[in-house]
């Protein structure tokens, strides 16, 4: 039982987390992802003073 | 206060009803423990907490007779944020105060004044750091996340009522806790303090904070969720397993104040410091980088330097922090592998505090003339550099061999600090600065100069503070190794004390400096409050105000 349990927590363990963090790296990395991050950088350059609505559309809050 | 009339109220929603309920459980409850309780101390603070909880039913009758809390999806609740930087300030002050008061115990010992217990420096040592971390850095957290989160999520903050039991459960809690230290109610557990009533009081606020947050994102107008509140959830979701695992323990009574901890011997020394030193890595580092990654953006109107940087130095903060709380039981019964992870992982948290620091940083690129010219970026920006400065001196510190000198010593205490004032004290000033005119709609704060001045007075004592805590850990370091050629010990404890009494000095005058600092911005905070500004400040930038199109 102490082996199962030692053998998933600790191998187990570190193929979890090394698999999890490639994945962030890939996911921070991905070129693609550039569109995306550079809007999401510029998020509270582009707020307004009050929330979305749901009766407003997008163009009515981003003064741009 | 200053809502705009007409605005949508929540009336008796079942939010309202379930706080009602909760205080009322409550005051019945203390009611109970100043009646039976098995102690004299908590039959005293059962009264207090009473007083909490009556104080708490009136405010909810007041506000269902105003026809329950404005709960109005067109505007952001801003009067939960005002409540939280005034919290903050006034907490500030307090904790800032207590910890120039047992600086000056130790320098001058008569001040324990031995007459009455609660004077003592063991009863003022937890008020004071519980009343800078939870109550100073805590608001700061409250107030900076609940705003952070509905601006960049472009939306009200979830929850109804449910904020307010936040914000108001919060301080109570702190009350609680530092009422107990003062008259002998403790767990013995550093920053764990709080008897076991107290910690399941904040154990359902804390919950009900992670949910409020949880809400608002949930129902963001915003693809994207912004880092800033990666670094908030992760610091609510940490804090609350932390807080929960080590203070598991068994009440002795159901209505006294005395408990016992699950755990014993080195598991229990283990299981404080993965909370202790997690607490240092996800509340006094992953909220305040929260708070980085929003105020220093919005305040020099930058973009974050790179935002793919910041989502690695997200990942890999929390993937190492989690393991370097060990680095604090070197020369323990810890098995010595255990010793060896949590220093190999301490040493690898320079990758993603430097890469954080750079990010904070840099992001002023392009607008480095902001630091001759605004203050508050000045306090920022140095706040950053102490982060990556306390995070440099860290994990050298948590190599076992540099342990061996600086554990136990005033070397420890001058690195907190350095952490403390610098980058978690200033990145809070910093943002109070930003948020106290953008609040209430002012034009900038009542005095640019009293900004700076609380800057280079702050800083000046911020230096003081960990250079003669430097010198005055490692001498006592040093002394407390030397051998005389018998083999015996050179120096006897209470030499090495003596020896220190210069530094506990500077240091007192170092922690008055920085009270200063913040006493004078409280005052800046106050006018501006007021409407006393009649110099418009081009750095801020009024949330009334569009942003002009490109």
């Amino acid at each position: 039982m102490y082996e199962t349990l030692s053998t998933f927590a600790q191998t187990g363990g570190l193929l979890i987390f090394v698999l999890l963090f490639a994945g962030v790296l890939a996911y921070a990395l991905w070129p693609r992802n550039q569109a995306k991050f550079d809007a999401a950088a510029n998020a509270p350059l582009s707020e307004s003073d009050a929330p979305v609505t749901s009766g407003q559309n997008e163009d009515g809050i981003h003064v741009r | 206060m200053s809502i705009a009339q007409g605005l949508r109220r929540a009336g008796t929603d079942p939010s309202t009803a379930a706080v009602f309920i909760i205080t009322t459980l409550g005051a019945l409850w203390s009611l109970f423990a100043a009646a039976y309780a098995p102690d004299a101390a908590m039959r005293g603070q059962s009264w207090l907490i009473l007083g909490g909880f009556l104080t708490g039913i009136i405010m909810l009758v007041g506000v269902i007779a105003n026809g329950g809390v404005i709960d109005d999806e067109r505007e952001y609740n801003e009067n939960l944020i005002k409540a939280g930087v005034i919290a903050t300030m006034f907490w500030g002050i307090a904790g800032l105060l207590v910890g120039v008061i047992i600086a000056l115990q130790l320098a001058f010992p008569v001040l324990n004044i031995e007459a009455f217990g609660f004077t003592n420096f063991g009863r003022l040592r937890p008020l004071h750091t519980s009343a800078v971390i939870f109550a100073f850095g805590g608001n700061a957290l409250l107030a900076t996340s609940f705003y952070v989160v509905q601006r960049t999520c472009r939306t009200r903050i979830a929850g109804g009522i449910w904020p307010w039991f936040v914000f108001w459960g919060y301080n109570f809690f702190i009350v609680i806790a530092a009422s107990g230290y003062i008259i002998g109610i403790t767990q013995s557990k550093e920053y764990a303090e709080p008897e076991w009533y107290a910690d399941l009081w904040l154990t359902l606020v804390w919950v009900v904070y992670l949910l409020v947050f949880l809400g608002t994102l949930w129902k963001r107008k915003e693809p994207h969720i912004y880092v800033a509140n990666w670094f908030y959830l992760a610091f609510i979701v940490t804090i609350a397993v932390l807080h929960v695992v080590n203070n598991l323990a068994m009440p002795v009574s159901f209505l006294g104040s005395r408990s016992y901890s699950l755990f014993a011997g080195v598991q229990d020394a283990l299981t404080q410091w993965w909370y202790g030193h997690n607490a240092v890595g996800f509340f006094l580092t992953a909220g305040f980088l929260g708070i980085m990654y929003y105020f220093i953006p919005k305040r020099v109107q930058r973009p974050v330097y790179s935002y793919r940087l910041s989502i690695i130095h997200f990942w890999s903060l929390i993937f190492i922090y989690i393991w370097a709380g060990p680095h604090h039981l070197h020369y323990t019964a810890l098995p010595e592998w255990a010793q060896t992870l949590g220093m190999t992982f301490s040493i690898m948290l320079w990758m993603p505090s430097w890469g954080g620091m750079i990010n904070g940083l840099m992001t002023l690129s392009g607008a480095w003339d902001k630091l001759r010219t605004d203050p508050v970026v000045r306090m920022l920006v140095l706040s950053v550099a102490f982060y990556g400065m306390s995070t440099f001196e860290g994990p050298v510190m948590s190599i076992r061999a540099v342990n061996a000198l600086s554990h136990y010593t005033d070397w420890t205490v001058g690195h907190v600090h350095s952490g403390a004032l610098g980058w978690v004290g200033f990145i809070s000033f910093g943002a109070m600065y930003c948020l106290v005119p953008w609040l209430w709609k002012r034009k900038g704060m009542h005095s640019k100069a009293l900004v700076d001045w609380h800057f280079w007075i702050a800083t000046f004592g911020i230096l003081l503070y960990i250079t003669s805590m430097w010198v005055a850990g490692i001498m006592q370091g040093l002394m407390w190794r030397a051998y005389n050629e018998l083999g015996f010990l050179e120096f006897s404890f209470v030499e090495t004390v003596e020896a220190m009494h210069i530094q506990y000095i500077i240091r007192a005058v170092g922690g008055l400096l920085y009270l200063s600092g913040a006493l004078i911005m409280a005052y800046n905070v106050y006018r501006t409050i007021k409407g006393d500004v009649t110099e418009e400040d081009e750095h801020v930038i009024p949330q009334t105000a569009a942003i002009p199109a490109q």
